[in-house]
């Protein structure tokens, strides 16, 4: 008897829905034989069997969610052993009974797909255009619907050619248009940075004023999970450093909805920091219309005694943190930048002098990064307030590692927050 | 799904298997009349006056920074713009100036942002390099070489988008073309059939590198034949060449064919920026081409032919040189930029 197991189909996954059963207890199948369709966090994909033999008991029923990686989900073995009908013994699945799904809920791919689809709705002169965007249905799914919701002109996949597609969208842009230009992944985005950089970004001041350039570049940023040096890196500060553009980084999905609903509605080149770990969290959302303004950071928890700001997947390990500490009776206070810039160090400022101590985190390496821009600015404004050092929480200064345990050391996690943040009051307290 | 695919990945058509020759007739000179021909006099001399100014303004330390000068290809920009209709857009690199004035912008304004001054088309923000004008359809001057290639065929997409008719006239020098970024402008050019005009400004020279030490193959015009793009020759030094080639490609891309290279065959007698001591070539073949080729003393020939009077063309040149002057005048007077502009214009 051969077990056969939920697979990991994407490096993000850790859960599948078993979508669709193609064989039936008692098929005889062959290696190479598509058993099932699984959906996972990005498509859905269909499983082949590795093995030959009988189907003697599918374990699971189509439909069903959130299956773990590596759980059993059929058995095949040499007889036809079916009668167990384990299958009719399972609980049939219920979405009322679901909590997740009965409150108001979005994750931040639908979240980011709807933005689009509302603003497009309301201004035919924007369009989509990527790697993958259209037919595939985006290669995270975030475009998903949209071909089919505004057709082939106004969704555009174009061929791998970043440099290419990212000066096609200014140009289209400095003709009136507003493109929204997706890259697969931010990392792509350093064979067009010219593009963004001396032609998005310069040119209204170049032109005295006269050619604005309203464009968005979006799509994920930062590590996503086991995908080494190139794929995993944060361009929060390489962007943020330059003048002429604006860059937004949010975490919930009502934020990604709302900033990007701005972003897309801004006249000045956006660059809108997405992350892949981020897209099937779900979050609640409450006004599912609101336009969220760029420029201004978010207190998600008030805290006294310590000010820890984040943006987009630090913002979550912050939270966790603050929650954490509040049994040891310390109270955080977790801002969230949402945008890096324009940055609203007013909102800082103000907390810290509540708090009286800062701890920045980011994911990115630490030299010359947001968190030492964050501090820089802090000193100059708000010395005087501070009763620790500022500590700043980063990636190490390292190209990401593959392996496992490497690429989280070189990760900034919880507990390196947590400790962060007992070293500056226990540094607080003595001085 | 499947009509979906065949209109976007439709397979451009490879529409002329080989380049025709260096178009070399005149048949233009027997359809324009006199005026048209005095115009387009007016309009290159324009450029070469100006960009002798700009010169002398450059040695008396006027003109700072980088300077290209565009004087020797007068007749490509000037035979195009001819030929081009009120609405097609414009991009270009570096050696723009002469596109700039082509396009219908004020000398004076080109002339003091050349001096850095607040009356100049950027406000003294932009410079030599980074000039535009929305009204006059011209979107730069771009400083990086090669990279004005995909935003043109940005405008391109936009014409297409809006489906307004008009065509994106995008220049590029012979130093250009081996940039990546124009291989992925003319496959997404020819694969959704966008309504743009490369022009190859074939100076010869890409800096200090000649042509021939830089770009393998032997012809320029060629270079979109793996796309499907035709591509022509065409003697840049001749308007009434440059004319006939423009039409021919104006027309084919205006009625939805898709793209078109234009190769122009050209020469620069200035160096490559004001600092360039032009080692690389000798003065012999400088000279050679100023008294064989130049683009203004032979259609001044042509004006004599077409009975325009010595006295007529005296008439011309003072003209000219007036509204340079002018230019320079008001390149010298307009003021500094305001210190309160320093930071302004940086975001909308």
């Amino acid at each position: 008897m051969t077990n056969v197991k939920m697979p990991a189909l994407s490096p993000t996954m850790t859960s599948g829905t078993l979508a669709k059963w193609l064989v039936k207890e008692g098929d005889n199948i062959k290696s190479g034989d598509i058993i099932a369709e699984i959906e996972t966090d990005k498509a859905t994909m269909e499983l082949e069997s590795i093995d030959e033999g009988i189907v003697n008991k599918i374990l699971f029923k189509e439909g069903e969610q959130n299956i773990e990686v590596g759980t059993v989900i059929a058995k095949i073995g040499d007889d036809d052993q079916s009668d167990d009908k384990i299958i009719s013994n399972l609980p049939s699945i219920n979405k009322d009974e679901n909590p997740i799904l009965n409150k108001n809920t979005i994750t931040v791919r639908e979240a980011l797909r709807d933005a689009m689809a509302e603003e497009m709705r309301l201004d035919h002169n924007i369009f989509v255009m990527g790697e993958e965007v259209a037919e595939y249905q985006g290669a995270y799914k975030v475009t998903q619907g949209l071909l089919e919701e505004f057709g082939e002109k106004r969704v555009i996949d174009t061929p791998i050619t970043e440099q290419g597609f990212a000066g096609l969208g200014v140009g289209a842009a400095f003709g009136g248009l507003k493109p929204i230009i997706e890259f697969m992944t931010f990392n792509f985005s350093m064979q067009a940075i010219d593009q963004i950089i001396n032609s998005a970004a310069k040119t209204l001041y170049m032109s005295g004023g006269q050619m604005g350039c309203p464009i968005v570049f979006r799509g994920p940023n930062g590590a996503a999970s086991r995908v080494a040096a190139q794929h995993s890196q944060c361009f929060a500060s390489w962007y943020a450093h330059c003048p002429g553009l604006k860059v937004v980084s949010p975490w919930s999905a009502s934020d990604a909805k709302g900033l990007l609903k701005s972003s897309i509605r801004d006249p000045n080149p956006v660059i809108f920091l997405e992350n892949e770990l981020l897209y099937g969290e779900k979050f609640e959302v409450n006004e599912i219309d609101d336009l969220i303004p760029l420029g201004k950071a978010n207190i998600l928890r008030k805290g006294n005694d310590i000010t820890i700001v984040a943006f987009s997947i630090m913002v979550g390990k912050a939270l966790e943190v603050a929650e954490t500490l509040s049994n040891e009776n310390i109270s955080c206070e977790v801002i969230d930048l949402r945008t890096i810039k324009p940055l609203d160090i007013d909102l800082i400022i103000n907390s810290i002098k509540k708090t009286n101590n800062l701890v920045v985190c980011e994911e990115g390496f630490p030299f010359a990064g947001i968190s030492s821009e964050i501090i820089s600015q802090v000193q100059e404004l708000a010395f005087d307030w501070l009763d620790s050092p500022i500590k700043r929480i980063t990636g190490l200064d390292v190209p990401l590692p593959y392996a496992e345990n490497l690429e989280k050391l070189a990760l900034p996690q919880a507990n390196d927050i947590v400790e962060g943040v007992l070293s500056t009051l226990n540094r607080s307290a003595k001085e | 799904m499947s009509k979906s695919k065949k209109n976007i990945l439709s397979k451009p058509i490879l529409r002329r298997k080989k380049p025709i020759n260096i178009i070399k007739k005149n048949s233009e000179i027997n359809i324009l009349n006199k005026e048209h021909l005095i115009k387009l006099y007016q309009e290159m001399l324009l450029i070469r006056r100006f960009e002798e100014k700009a010169g002398q303004l450059y040695g008396m330390g006027s003109i700072g920074g980088f300077c290209h000068l565009y004087i020797g290809q007068e007749a490509v920009v000037v035979g195009m713009q001819s030929v081009s209709k009120e609405g097609d857009s414009v991009i270009t690199s570096y050696r723009d100036h002469g596109h700039m004035l082509a396009c219908g912008m004020d000398p004076k304004g080109v002339m003091a942002e050349l001096t850095g001054r607040e009356g100049g088309y950027s406000k003294g923000k932009g410079g030599s390099m980074h000039m535009f004008s929305k009204d006059k359809n011209f979107y730069g001057g771009h400083g990086i070489v090669g990279a004005q290639v995909p935003i043109g065929v940005g405008l391109a997409f936009s014409h297409k988008y809006k489906n307004d008719g008009f065509v994106c006239m995008t220049y590029l020098g012979d130093g250009a073309v081996n940039q990546g970024q124009v291989y992925e402008s003319f496959n997404m050019s020819a694969l959704w059939n966008l309504p743009v005009i490369f022009i190859i400004e074939n100076n010869k020279y890409g800096m200090g590198t000649s042509v021939d030490r830089a770009s393998a193959g032997s012809s320029l015009a060629d270079r979109g034949k793996a796309y499907g793009i035709p591509g022509v020759e065409v003697d840049g030094m001749n308007v009434f060449s440059v004319r006939e080639a423009g039409k021919e490609a104006l027309d084919f891309t205006r009625s939805g064919k898709g793209p078109y290279i234009l190769e122009m065959k050209t020469y620069r007698y200035r160096g490559h920026s004001m600092s360039d001591p032009a080692k690389y070539r000798t003065r012999t073949e400088v000279d050679a081409v100023r008294q064989q080729k130049d683009c203004i003393e032979n259609l001044k020939e042509v004006l004599q032919e077409n009975k325009v009077t010595d006295q007529e063309l005296k008439n011309i040149d003072s003209e000219i040189k007036s509204l340079v002057t002018n230019a320079s005048d008001f390149a010298l007077e307009s003021k500094l930029p305001d210190e309160n502009e320093l930071l302004t214009d940086i975001y909308l």
